[in-house]
């Protein structure tokens, strides 16, 4: 079945017609051309299409565009993290840190990395967090390891990745 | 004389990534996602048995459905012009020779609409049970002809090594050796899972077609699917300037390709694009095979080798060989007078495997750096001072010198880095807090070849802009960068000079990215027609650039120096566990590697390549297995919540450090290859620390919980 919707993303409304089984992955790549987001599983388990809705991270392969549109959420993606040809400082630091080689998964990792430092801004701990009711969260090396374990990296840059993200979370 | 120069240049600065900017906003075009009009949907449709025969195709259902196009299958497929090989003969007959092949497809105006049709088509089989049990009593092993059956190469192995090779006399050796081991390994079969699932987006156009597609090899991709569809090379297009990941399973992008290609043709014009689901990577693209690997040592009581015998027995698929070089680096590791390596295998209802990172080396390297280490405890020996004492003068084998061996200076520099000295060898006698800890080494080893096939053209033009051509790939591997920073050398210009085209058949034909050597045909390549330019511009131009500009081309030069030379990247390995007493659980807060590997093109780029490499010997170590139902003949934990790879919580400090060299002989770079070499022995070093940590030798991977438990 189809259905009329629009969806925000990236600061721009869109207006299509989608059918109802479109994930909102789905709707970015194929009928909106933003293919920032990747397909890495389509299950939720790899982290390569993660997008900022309404500014918490999700894994966009699991969230149905018509759902995202009648909830009128502001969808952000890796390419809308950039201001023209102003990177984020997360991107800035993924480039420094040579936080990747393929590059598929990487602009979910950024997308991931900027919703976990507004996470950790607002306090909340994580599983390896000692002290569950501080406001203050220490984004230490293990802190940031540990939350950014959603989004997976084959090419295994894990160890650049780290220190790309705490360059911008303790600048 | 040698090959190498001493040029100081681009090469060897830690440039950032020219791809940076585009990847990480995701705006590096990858196969699937290049803007084309009006495409349609492939779905795969998938065989539900083993071995068998299909019987009968309802796809009624699936027609009726609005926005079908069409359903292939095997009745409908288009007949190939070639189908010598069985990846790329995909429905060309009723035959199933394992779980998941592809049956057919359905292509539909949408994606959703084309994998919900898919399950509506209806087969039926004539199923048969299958043998998918690998073992060594087995009594139909056989030795393998990989090469033989598909390869241009002699020999027997994918490399076009023999499978057996045999110096002395291993058996009267081992019968009075003071010290001797014989012990087996396992290692069980791994997929590469690159993050990009293989993907195909084919168009057809009359006669002439364009295929988007993730390719390690344009060129060779192509000369295989131009033969299947029988057209001329220069009608198939293929375009992959950038690849998400790959780790072999993207060299031979056949089955998947071949469908995009036959699924397009019944849509003419409209491109077709087809990307394969995570789950369905697990049965399609290949795995690394599983082995079983028994390795015998012979040694006097000073530690010195006089005897290895390493026999390996590995599965392969019924519907294709394929068998790789497990036995290699055994071969060219230590010196020893009498020594013997066998390869067997046995032929299984399964898919077919393939090349993954390190073939055969990084799970013989496994078994032979564990045995090293068992060597070394039942001796008394430190595991570094025991593989000094073995180091070889010459190629074990061949008799040939080696271009370049630095295993001893990687284990003594990573030894005063990681703080070895004064180890205590004692095991299960660390505990902190409930957890054991302990250290562990292994060296690496990989080969550094020359595949055949590339060709390079640079053009220069009036305002002083280099353009470099070459069908290169970079997948994560940072060609694109590291290309453009030798073809600056090569030049004596600057980076900012050169605009690097690679990744498409248009361009001049390249070798595929593989074996560890890229850099080293390509490099070679860029080289040679550097030269040929810059002699070009001087002698008929008297260094004038004239208004049209200048090109010259050539194809990579012979080195005289490959048959005179054993040329290897060598490595040593460390690695710190910690092992939870009480649950087994395995914790590795450090790896660190010093690598011989020439000289670095890139440091950046290069020092992910090897961190990554060996991230995913971890993860080879600790996490992977593709467990296969012995009823269905199909990988049942096929997906990433099930097939563990190392995510970002699983890694602690991974640091890894080279000899500052060039190697004279190998090409003008002075660089040997790094990719596959650092996922070499970390396997061996992580068993090794566990054993140093708990006392258990665990000899089958992966080092799972329940094997630290007794």
């Amino acid at each position: 079945m189809d259905q009329e919707i629009i969806l925000r993303v990236d600061g721009r409304e869109h207006r299509l017609t989608a059918d109802t089984r479109t994930t909102l992955l789905d709707a970015l790549r194929e009928r909106l051309g933003n293919t920032s987001p990747k397909k890495g599983c389509d299950h939720g388990q790899c982290g390569a299409c993660t997008v900022l809705l309404d500014g918490r991270r999700v894994t966009s392969c699991l969230v149905l565009a018509v759902a995202v549109a009648s909830d009128e959420a502001e969808v952000v993606t890796a390419e809308g993290l950039a201001e023209g040809d102003d990177l984020h400082p997360v991107q800035r630091a993924f480039i420094t840190h040579d936080a990747f080689q393929c590059g598929y998964c990487t602009p979910g990792q950024i997308v991931s990395a900027v919703g976990m430092l507004g996470e950790a801004g607002e306090g909340w701990p994580s599983v390896v967090s000692e002290d569950l009711d501080t406001d203050e969260v220490v984004l230490d090396e293990r802190e940031i390891a540990e939350r950014m374990s959603g989004n997976l990296c084959r090419c295994a840059a894990y160890a650049n990745i780290v220190p790309a993200i705490s360059e911008v979370a303790q600048p | 004389m040698t090959l190498t120069n001493d040029r100081v240049g681009a090469v060897g600065v830690p440039l950032d990534r020219i791809d940076g900017p585009r990847k990480v906003r995701g705006a590096a075009t990858y196969a699937y996602e290049w803007p084309l009009r009006d495409p349609a949907y492939l779905y795969p449709l998938q065989s539900s048995v083993a071995v068998g025969r299909i019987t009968g195709v309802d796809a009624t259902a699936a027609l009726a459905e609005p926005g079908v196009l069409a359903v292939l299958t095997h009745l409908n497929a288009p007949r190939l012009a070639w189908s010598g090989d069985p990846e790329v003969a995909v429905l060309q007959s009723d035959e199933v020779a394992f779980r998941g092949q592809f049956v057919g497809a359905v292509i539909a105006d949408t994606l959703e609409t084309a994998r919900y049709a898919a399950g509506l088509v209806r087969m039926e089989y004539d199923e048969r049970p299958p043998d998918v049990r690998l073992d060594t009593d087995r009594d139909d092993l056989h030795r393998p002809r990989h090469a033989a059956i598909f390869g241009s190469m002699e020999g027997d192995l994918q490399d076009g090594s023999p499978a057996d090779s045999a110096v002395g006399d291993l058996d009267a050796e081992l019968e009075s050796a003071a010290v001797t081991l014989d012990v087996t390994y396992r290692t069980p079969i791994h997929h590469h899972n690159p993050m990009e699932p293989h993907t195909a987006v084919a168009v057809w156009n009359g006669d002439d077609a364009t295929l988007y597609c993730s390719s390690q090899g344009v060129h060779l991709t192509r000369q295989l699917l131009a033969g299947a569809f029988g057209i001329e090379a220069e009608r198939l297009q293929l375009v992959s300037p950038h690849v998400g990941g790959a780790f072999g399973s993207k060299v031979y992008p056949a089955s998947y390709a071949t469908l995009a290609l036959m699924g397009a043709q019944l849509a003419p014009g409209r491109p077709v694009k087809f990307a394969l689901t995570r789950q369905q990577m697990f049965a399609v693209v290949g795995y690394r095979p599983a082995s079983v690997q028994r390795v015998r040592l012979g040694a006097d009581r000073e530690g010195r080798l006089t005897a290895i015998g390493h026999d390996v027995v590995q599965q392969t698929a019924r519907v294709k060989e394929y068998a790789e070089q497990t036995v290699g680096a055994t071969r060219a590791m230590y010196a020893a007078p009498n020594r013997r390596t066998t390869t067997r295998v046995a032929a299984l209802d399964l898919p077919v495997p393939t090349i993954m990172r390190g073939p055969g080396e990084s799970t013989g390297m496994f078994a032979i750096e564990s045995a090293m280490d068992e060597l070394a405890s039942a001796v008394g020996i430190d595991p570094i001072e025991l593989r000094v004492r073995n180091e070889p003068r010459t190629h074990p084998e061949s008799g040939l010198p080696f271009s370049t061996r630095e295993l001893v200076a990687c284990l003594r520099e990573g030894a005063r880095r990681f703080g070895w000295d004064g180890r205590d060898p004692a095991v299960r006698t660390r505990r902190e807090a409930g957890w054991l800890t302990g250290t562990g080494v292994a060296a690496s080893i990989y080969p550094s070849p020359r595949l055949p096939g590339s060709s390079a053209t640079i053009r220069l033009d009036a305002g002083g802009g280099y353009t470099v051509e070459i069908g290169a790939a970079d997948i994560g591997t940072g060609t694109w960068t590291a290309l453009t920073q030798i073809a600056a050398e090569a030049l004596e210009v600057t980076v900012d000079d050169v605009t690097l085209r690679i990744g498409q058949t248009s361009l001049p034909g390249a070798s595929s990215a593989g074996f560890s050597s890229g850099i080293n045909c390509w490099g070679t390549t860029i080289y040679e027609a550097a030269g040929r330019l810059r002699a070009r511009l001087e002698s008929e131009f008297g260094g004038t650039v004239p208004a049209e500009g200048i090109e010259a081309s050539a194809d990579m030069p012979d080195n005289p120096y490959v048959s005179q030379y054993a040329m290897y990247s060598f490595g040593a390995q460390f690695a710190e566990v910690r092992v939870r007493e009480d649950t087994g659980e395995v914790r590795v807060p450090r790896l660190l590697g010093v690598f011989d590997v020439g000289r670095v093109i890139n440091p950046k780029t290069a020092c992910s390549q090897l961190i990554g490499g060996m991230t995913q010997g971890l993860s080879m170590a600790l996490h992977e297995e593709s467990v296969v139902d012995p009823r269905f003949g199909h990988v049942v934990n096929n997906d990433f919540a099930a097939y563990h790879v190392a995510s970002n919580a699983d890694v602690g400090s991974v640091e890894a450090h080279w000899l500052e060299e060039r190697d004279p002989y190998i090409n003008p770079m002075g660089s040997k290859g790094l990719g596959e070499v650092c996922i070499v022995g970390t396997a061996a070093a992580i068993a090794n620390a566990v054993h140093h940590a708990t006392g258990i030798r665990v000899r089958d991977l992966p080092i799972t919980l329940d094997k630290l438990l007794s």
